[in-house]
């Protein structure tokens, strides 16, 4: 016989967040009321590490058999109050939140109302915690290996630094050469570097790294299993054009798939197509490269540089920052004073942003070189002549200005590829408004996604230079190590189990549930469930007529009782 | 008088400036006059208080809507004179011209303030004794809105004959809405008079509603503008001529077999092209006319450059009289070698034919609008004027 609950009851402030809408204390005063609480309290911080002590502390005081953590998502804290109550010895399925931040504060005005949706919420959750079970953690093996989908720069250093581990790496890549667009580049910023020279001894170091496969003209066509194991597709390219399938098993998967440049058409108004005196930077490059800037066999005498083509602009919606852009700019046009010391170079900006190191000290010479810096962005690009004309306002003048220039030089920006959505449907990756990766927390978790062992290295995530990317790169690599080092992955202990009295082989949860997991066993004819694949989301278990299926941790029991809990409030 | 500037800071959402100047930059007025869109918002986003009586080029501004094409942060920085208009009217200090149109307006139904009951006199002027226009209150497929330019100007008549015979040709089942037709609104709307407008939008549409019709075509950019973005007239389909003809050409129901054998130069209007993205059709048209050589100024579509005739501009002169946009615009025409500067919309038509006159090019350079090239194409055409 199991022993009677004992629960303990914690009531969060959130700092302000929760207790600026709901009556903490009364809530905690209500919760003390409910069967079975032995203990309820409420605490600024319940996540902070005193507010796990004072968990802790009463566990063992008290002889609590049962925690209910009223905070904030269980996608946020569960882990932490389920490590803490491991800590002292206490099931962690024996822990369970009750959500009045996100379900109640954050999305309520009225004092009294919240309150009351508090208690309410606590009370459900207590009379679930009464009928919770211990259930074992589990682990499964891992696929030692990683696939890197992008040969770019991200996907260059990122397999790197899983090979160097040991561990073997795919570089699946979709065109035939490794190092992506920056090898369209000229010069790094701000040290001028030769961007090709540069790179060459990493690209070279992947081709002939006993532990990577590099698979160019390929792309990967379909993925299937979960962190540890995943089980990929991909159509390898051949010599001839044709491509072949090709299965890899996995353990962890980083995203470098790169980015795509704006296209300057979009922007009629600039004359880029129409005019041979309108470049984009990207020709740029490789005009400085060439180290040959003649338009029709003239040599410019008046270069001009415009900012934030496709970026910062809702019109093509872009409304995000770039990024390179400022400092490209700074190092294209001082770069061109080099190469044309005659002739006159201004840049048409809005701000200049030249953050990150030695990036202010670049543009403060870039300037020093001559290069003239004009406040306000050009509006029309129109023919005069064999020039052209930029039209536009010097807001720091407060007029507007006819500039005449021999060559015109679009600062495009960078956006999403445009084959996104087939990588993000592939993987079942989320993506942010702007079109890119989305990465599962801006600031704690800037490289991990939505989907577990799957993470994001450079600009498919948003637009970075080649540090930033190549650190971010890294850190993928990093994170991807981290089941491929350990060898196992936490498996869900809350499975659904089958009650094979009760099972009439109708075969319904093997036509429902996404990962395979039930079967019908072919000498009984009843359903067995894999708990290895199990991820525990209860598909099975609603489709079960004969409610032969038990989905451990939310048992029907389980949520009646909150049901009811909710209905007496 | 000067007004409180955070009301219109707060209803325009004109913090999301962020003062790149691409406004300015790209006005067409802002380089003849001190009109200065960035200067104005930076104004109103700084000061407590705006003192609009000191800015006569408020009344400057086309509302050509370059600077709302241009804006990168979707601020609508035109709107801002149309909201500084609205205060200037509400006080009653606007110019004498402007007032008589809006009084025009209010009591004839149209800004010249012609009678009412001479609206539907344009198609007494057809000559070619087989146009016949029946009353769409009677019931059609197309209401075919005319417009007052296009129902009163002697000039601009001849391009709604021109219309009507090429919907009789091709077999549309149209009607007009004859004397009971008042304006659209837009221009009132744009010369700040708010009031006059929304009781325009409320008569007219419950007009429109009447008849039934599930589409309607007008002349004049215009009205198309202001039907199709700023009426909500939910069923019913609002066209502009060129989206009608264009598509009339495409099925074969409207047969161009007379040669037109010129050269021509197509001049985008701000409130089609600009503002609605109606850059092809015209010029599908244009193409579709036999023996016709379209040739493009490096100003078009997008950079198309205001002719000057809108946001009011019809009916006042702005702070800068010499120097006219229509007069460059006309130029930049006869530069490109091309006989005809074709337009679709009345105001680009008056306001061009007289800058011909005055640039002294009409040996060379003569304005239709696409309307009457393709009546000289029609099999009948060509003979009613």
């Amino acid at each position: 016989m199991e022993a009677e609950p004992r629960i303990g009851v914690y009531i969060c402030h959130c700092g302000v967040n929760i207790s600026a809408t709901v009556d903490v204390e009364q809530v905690a005063e209500f919760a003390a009321t409910l069967p079975g609480v032995v203990v309820a309290r409420d605490y600024l911080y319940m996540c902070s590490d005193p507010g796990q002590v004072l968990i802790q502390q009463d566990i063992e005081e008290h002889g609590l058999n049962r925690v209910v953590v009223a905070s904030c998502s269980p996608r946020m804290h569960e882990p932490t109050f389920r490590g803490a109550a491991e800590e002292v010895g206490l099931n962690p399925y024996l822990v369970e939140m009750a959500n009045i931040r996100e379900q109640c504060s954050w999305v309520h005005a009225d004092r009294e109302q919240a309150t009351g949706k508090a208690k309410a919420l606590v009370a459900s959750v207590v009379a679930k915690a009464s009928r919770l079970e211990a259930l074992e953690p589990r682990e499964v093996g891992v696929t030692p290996g990683a696939l890197v989908i992008g040969g770019g720069v991200a996907g260059v250093f990122a397999a790197l630094d899983v090979a160097d581990a040991g561990f073997p790496v795919y570089v699946v890549e979709k065109s035939d050469r490794l190092g992506g667009r920056a090898l369209d580049l000229n010069r790094t910023f701000p040290t001028l570097e030769p961007v090709a020279e540069l790179l060459r001894p990493s690209i070279e170091r992947v081709q002939e790294h006993p532990q990577v496969t590099v698979l160019l003209n390929s792309q990967v066509t379909g993925v299937e299993g979960y962190v540890g194991n995943f089980d990929v597709t991909v159509a390898v390219g051949g010599a001839g054009g044709e491509s072949e399938s090709r299965q890899l098993s996995v353990g962890s998967i980083v995203v470098a798939t790169g980015y795509d440049v704006f296209d300057a058409h979009r922007k009629p108004e600039l004359g880029y197509g129409q005019y041979p005196n309108v470049i984009t930077s990207l020709e740029m490059e490789r005009w400085l490269h060439e180290g040959d800037l003649t338009v029709d066999g003239r040599t410019p005498k008046r270069v001009a540089f415009i900012q934030c083509v496709g970026s910062r602009d809702v019109q093509v919606g872009h409304p995000y920052c770039s990024r390179v852009c400022c400092m490209y700019t700074a190092k294209q046009s001082r770069l061109v004073r080099e190469l044309l010391p005659k002739a006159a170079v201004t840049v048409f900006y809005m701000d200049v942003r030249t953050f990150g190191k030695g990036a202010e000290e670049f543009y403060d010479d870039a300037r020093a070189k001559g290069v003239l810096y004009r406040r306000g962005n050009v509006s029309e690009i129109v023919r005069q002549g064999d020039r052209v004309l930029l039209l536009g306002e010097d807001t720091l003048q407060g007029r507007p200005f006819e500039f005449e220039a021999d060559l015109v030089v679009l600062a495009v920006g960078m956006e999403c590829r445009s084959d996104v959505g087939e990588v993000s449907t592939l993987l079942k990756l989320p993506r942010s408004a702007d079109g890119f990766f989305l990465e599962l927390h801006p600031k704690l978790r800037p490289v991990d996604t939505a989907v577990d062992g799957v993470f994001l290295a450079g600009c498919c995530q948003g637009p970075k230079d080649i540090p930033d990317t190549i650190a971010q790169a890294k850190a993928a690599a990093s994170s991807a190590l981290i089941p491929l080092i350990r060898g196992t992955v936490p498996a869900e202990s809350a499975t659904a189990v089958v009650d094979a009295d009760l099972c009439a082989g109708c075969g319904m949860c093997v036509e429902v549930c996404p990962y395979g997991a039930p079967a019908l066993d072919a000498v009984w004819g009843v359903s067995r469930i894999n708990d290895v694949l199990c991820k525990g989301c209860g598909t099975c278990a609603v489709t079960c007529s004969a409610k032969a299926i038990r989905l451990q941790h939310f048992t029907a029991q389980q949520i009646l009782a909150q049901v009811d809990a909710l209905l007496c409030v | 008088m000067a007004l409180k500037t955070e009301p219109l800071v707060e209803q325009l959402e004109l913090l999301g400036c962020i003062q790149c100047g691409k406004c300015t930059g790209g006005c067409p007025v802002a380089r003849k006059t001190t009109l200065n869109m960035r200067g104005l918002i930076y104004e109103m986003l700084v000061e407590p208080k705006f003192n609009e009586g000191k800015h006569p080029e408020l009344w400057d501004c086309t509302c050509c809507f370059t600077c709302v094409e241009r804006c990168p942060k979707d601020v609508r920085p035109a709107e801002l004179i149309i909201g500084l208009r609205g205060e200037l009217v509400e006080g009653g200090r606007l110019p004498e011209t402007i007032g008589a149109a809006l009084m025009g307006v209010f009591r004839q139904g149209n800004p010249t303030g012609m009678a009412r009951e001479d609206r539907a006199a344009w198609v007494d002027g057809d000559r070619s004794g087989r146009l016949a226009v029946k009353a769409a209150q009677d019931g059609c497929d197309v209401l075919f809105y005319v417009g007052c330019s296009p129902a009163y100007d002697v000039r601009a008549q001849k391009v709604t004959r021109a219309l009507a015979r090429a919907l009789q040709a091709a077999g549309v089942d149209f009607g007009t809405l004859g004397i009971d037709e008042s304006c659209c609104g837009n221009e009132v709307r744009r010369m700040g008079e708010i009031g006059l407008f929304e009781m325009l939008v409320e008569e007219n549409s419950e007009l429109f509603r009447d008849v039934g019709a599930s589409r309607m075509v007008t002349v004049s950019p215009h009205c198309f503008n202001t039907f199709k973005n700023e009426y909500g007239l939910d069923g019913i389909e609002v066209l502009h001529y060129t989206q009608l003809v264009a598509d009339l050409i495409e099925q074969g129901r409207l047969k161009l077999s007379h040669k037109v054998e010129k050269t021509v130069t197509y001049h985008d209007p701000c409130f089609l092209g600009k503002q609605n993205h109606i850059f092809d059709e015209p010029r599908e048209i244009l193409k579709a006319i036999p023996g016709l050589k379209l040739v493009e100024m490096d100003r078009s579509r997008e950079r198309s450059l205001c002719c000057e005739g809108g946001g009011g501009r019809m009916w006042a002169e702005g702070t800068n009289l010499e120097e006219r946009l229509a007069f460059q615009r006309v130029q930049e025409a006869a530069e490109t070698g091309a006989e005809v500067l074709a337009v679709a919309c009345p105001f680009c038509l008056l306001t061009l034919e007289d800058a011909v006159k005055v640039q002294g090019l009409d040996e060379q350079l003569q304005v239709l609008d696409v309307m009457e090239l393709v009546d000289l194409a029609l099999d009948d055409g060509g003979e009613g004027e």
